[in-house]
């Protein structure tokens, strides 16, 4: 498959995974930020080809993992409503709420449909005009420019059953958030690309310089995986601290202005609360006053006070970085995918999740951190 | 499925009744004329008096199997429900190494089908068990309230025999046997879900849904000592590798670069964040026997899809579990899902 399989080779990934070897003279812990690239991490088995040396934490960028309890609740309300068509991606279907999931609400009646796109939402509400459509509204800045053109479309159609349920997040006040907190091991950042196909990457800039830490702007295929890690452990060997772009094939430093500019005009940036890792300021986006008739949240209600994680769940530790999902008591034992306690064993994107499928359970806790 | 202007005409008066009514399961004269002028004109098949068939069996085994088919959309690109209701059942049987030989057909119908629909389905059932070889010996019909089905649901049931000496089951599964795929994976999950999810791709993928006795029988003509076979139907190459893993207490260990998967499944899978390795088939199987005869075994499988391959081997590795080398050359457990695939957010 032509763009696929050039960056998937048996023999240029050995290469990459030997010069990473030669270049190694002392321990780095390096963060992949990006869901999808932890996904692609322990599919592929790159972190197998590392040296022992160099340490991969998977982030928190998992949309799934970090959207709070008490979001999925006010979901979980909202679809089981008989007036409401609820939409959503497909992997927030499972996620655990306080109590259930939004595929047993389904189950159990309630009109939830899995869309590829929130456009797809907007049309089954302009084929529904007697019903509620609402869309969950989750992801990175990746998903918010698709999510900002649905509103603008239900706008210019006039249509007023089509509403939003947002619960956007950001990567950099994430990336700040980590390497703030005084038990932070991360030396150097592995960038997600998408995100930065949308925003550019001229934000990370005074992260860089502030913490004086790498930050490699990286793909999502093997071969981009490690290149990144090629380009972060080699700054980290040198003693630098720069902003590289390893994905420049889909990234340009301003990013994509007209995504931009829709984003701009739809949302703006929120205080969040970000499951495992609590509240950051100025880390999501939220529906600007002048669109507040497309927030679920005004015709359903608001969502009310934080729901606390399950006590035995590690998965705030795991997604910054701290352990790893074998270091959890709950791992394959009180929490496994049929049956999470945590999000990041729900979505394939969740480290926990990428650790039991892929890893299988008694592999991973030969694995465990010391 | 043929286009409406080369099928006979559906027989029943459609200008009274265009659409299944609740009666036509009610067991009076419009269930009858249902029956005779739609199931079994279509079928080929008699009521023969009692609502059990009775077989003549030759002395020897027989293999029996049931199955319940209820896709949505029920026609969809290379297959409908009807055809798959027959591969479905003839495909679980011949995995037993069976020669299939009779069939059951229950239906279940929502009230508001179009007659039309049906008839075409059920035209397309029959065609099914022609080629296949197999006799529609007995059935049901059931029509039930709108919104207390999805249109229509077949259940078929199959009887086949079983020739002396074949033996094949999970527990004959052993070290050094050679694992091959019967074609390229994935085609019928996405042929379905691309229909479903209204997706338009440059060429429309067709279901693989095929009645694969007629493979088998050739591999056992050959006199090859197959172990064990298994459709990758629901779950796809992946659960099904796993249940014999299990069952026969081996470890598997798959190469992913050599599983086929068509370019265009692959880059349908890509889009729609799906793995083809999860991915249902309805007309391919995975082969367990020993080494030295896959050589041959495979020969005889490209004859009936060119893109059969030896894609991995039992070893002595983790007891139960299967192992996948990565395209990159790493190694991985390839895990049973735990319910369905969902497509990733980003």
């Amino acid at each position: 498959m032509k763009y696929v399989d050039e960056y998937r080779g048996r023999d240029e990934a050995r290469k990459l995974a030997n010069a990473i070897h030669r270049m190694t003279t002392r321990p780095h812990t390096l963060m992949e930020v990006c869901g999808g690239q932890t996904h692609a991490i322990v599919k592929f088995g790159i972190d197998t080809l590392l040296p022992d040396q160099v340490e991969l934490i998977h982030g928190p960028g998992c949309p799934v993992c970090v959207t709070p309890v008490e979001i999925i609740d006010k979901a979980l309300e909202v679809a089981a409503r008989p007036e409401v068509i609820f939409c959503s991606f497909g992997d927030m279907l499972r996620v655990p709420g306080s109590g259930s999931d939004l595929l047993s609400v389904k189950a159990d009646g309630g009109d939830v449909r899995m869309v590829y796109s929130p456009l797809d939402a907007v049309r089954i509400a302009r084929r529904n005009p007697d019903r509620e459509v609402v869309f969950f509204a989750v992801g990175f800045e990746t998903t918010a420019p698709a999510n900002a053109m649905a509103v603008l479309q239900a706008e210019s159609a006039g249509l007023e059953n089509f509403s939003l349920l947002v619960s956007h997040v950001l990567v950099p006040p994430a990336i700040e958030s980590i390497l703030a907190a005084p038990e932070n091991r991360v030396q150097g950042f592995l960038a997600a690309g998408h995100v930065c196909a949308v925003m550019g990457y001229e934000a990370y800039l005074p992260i860089v310089r502030q913490h004086r830490v790498p930050i490699v702007v990286t793909g999502f295929e093997p071969l981009d995986i490690l290149e990144g890690i090629y380009m972060c452990v080699r700054q980290l060997e040198a003693g630098e601290a720069k902003l590289e772009n390893q994905y420049a094939r889909a990234v340009r430093s301003g990013g994509n202005r007209q995504a931009q500019s829709i984003v701009e005009q739809v949302f703006h940036v929120v205080p969040r609360r970000w499951r495992g890792l609590g509240d950051i300021p100025r880390s999501g986006l939220g529906l600007r006053p002048s669109y507040e008739n497309f927030d679920a949240g005004r015709r359903f209600g608001e969502v009310t006070a934080p729901v606390p994680d399950s006590g035995v769940c590690i998965s705030g530790a795991i997604m910054q970085g701290q352990r790893k999902p074998v270091d959890c008591p709950a791992f394959g034992v009180g929490c496994t995918p049929d049956r999470p306690l945590g999000a990041p064993m729900v979505s394939s994107e969740g480290a926990c999740a990428a650790y039991y499928r892929y890893r299988g359970l008694a592999e991973s806790q030969e694995q465990a951190s010391p | 499925m043929q286009t409406p202007s080369d099928l006979p005409a559906c027989p029943l008066p459609l200008e009274r009744y265009p659409a299944v009514v609740m009666g036509h399961g009610g067991g009076g004269r419009l269930m009858r004329e249902l029956l005779q002028s739609l199931v079994f004109e279509a079928l080929g098949a008699g009521s023969g008096g009692h609502d059990a068939a009775v077989v003549d069996m030759e002395g020897g085994r027989m293999a029996f199997t049931t199955d319940s088919f209820v896709v949505r959309p029920r026609i969809f690109p290379g297959g409908d429900i009807g055809a798959l209701a027959v591969h479905g059942t003839v495909n679980d049987l011949a995995m037993a190494g069976a020669r299939p030989r009779w069939l059951s057909v229950s239906l279940i119908i929502e009230e508001g089908l179009a007659m039309d629909e049906l008839w075409r389905l059920l035209l397309s059932l029959r065609r099914a068990a022609d080629e296949a070889g197999v006799t529609v010996v007995t059935g049901d019909t059931k029509v039930v309230d709108r919104g207390a089905g999805d249109g229509l649901f077949i259940n078929t049931a199959g009887i086949g025999t079983v020739a002396p000496g074949v033996d094949i089951r999970p527990g004959r599964v052993g070290e050094g046997d050679a694992v091959l795929v019967s074609g390229d994976l994935g085609r019928h999950g996405i042929a379905v879900m691309a229909e479903r999810e209204s997706l338009a791709f440059e060429s429309a993928i067709e279901s693989d849904s095929a009645n694969l006795a007629p493979a088998v029988a050739a591999l056992l003509e050959a006199g090859l000592d197959i172990h064990c076979l298994r459709d990758l139907t629901r779950g796809g190459l992946s659960s099904a590798l796993n249940e014999i893993a299990a069952d026969a207490g081996r470890g598997i260990l798959i190469d992913e670069a050599a599983v086929p998967v068509r370019e265009d499944v692959a880059a349908a899978c890509e889009v729609l964040g799906l793995d083809p390795l999860y991915v249902a088939c309805e007309g391919r199987f995975a082969v367990f026997l020993p080494e030295d005869q896959a050589g041959r075994a495979l020969e005889i499988l490209t004859a009936y899809t060119p893109e059969a391959a030896i894609v991995g081997r039992v070893d002595a590795g983790r007891p139960g579990r299967v192992r996948l080398t990565s395209r990159i050359g790493a190694e991985r457990v390839l895990d049973m899902l735990s319910g369905e695939q969902l497509p990733r957010i980003c």
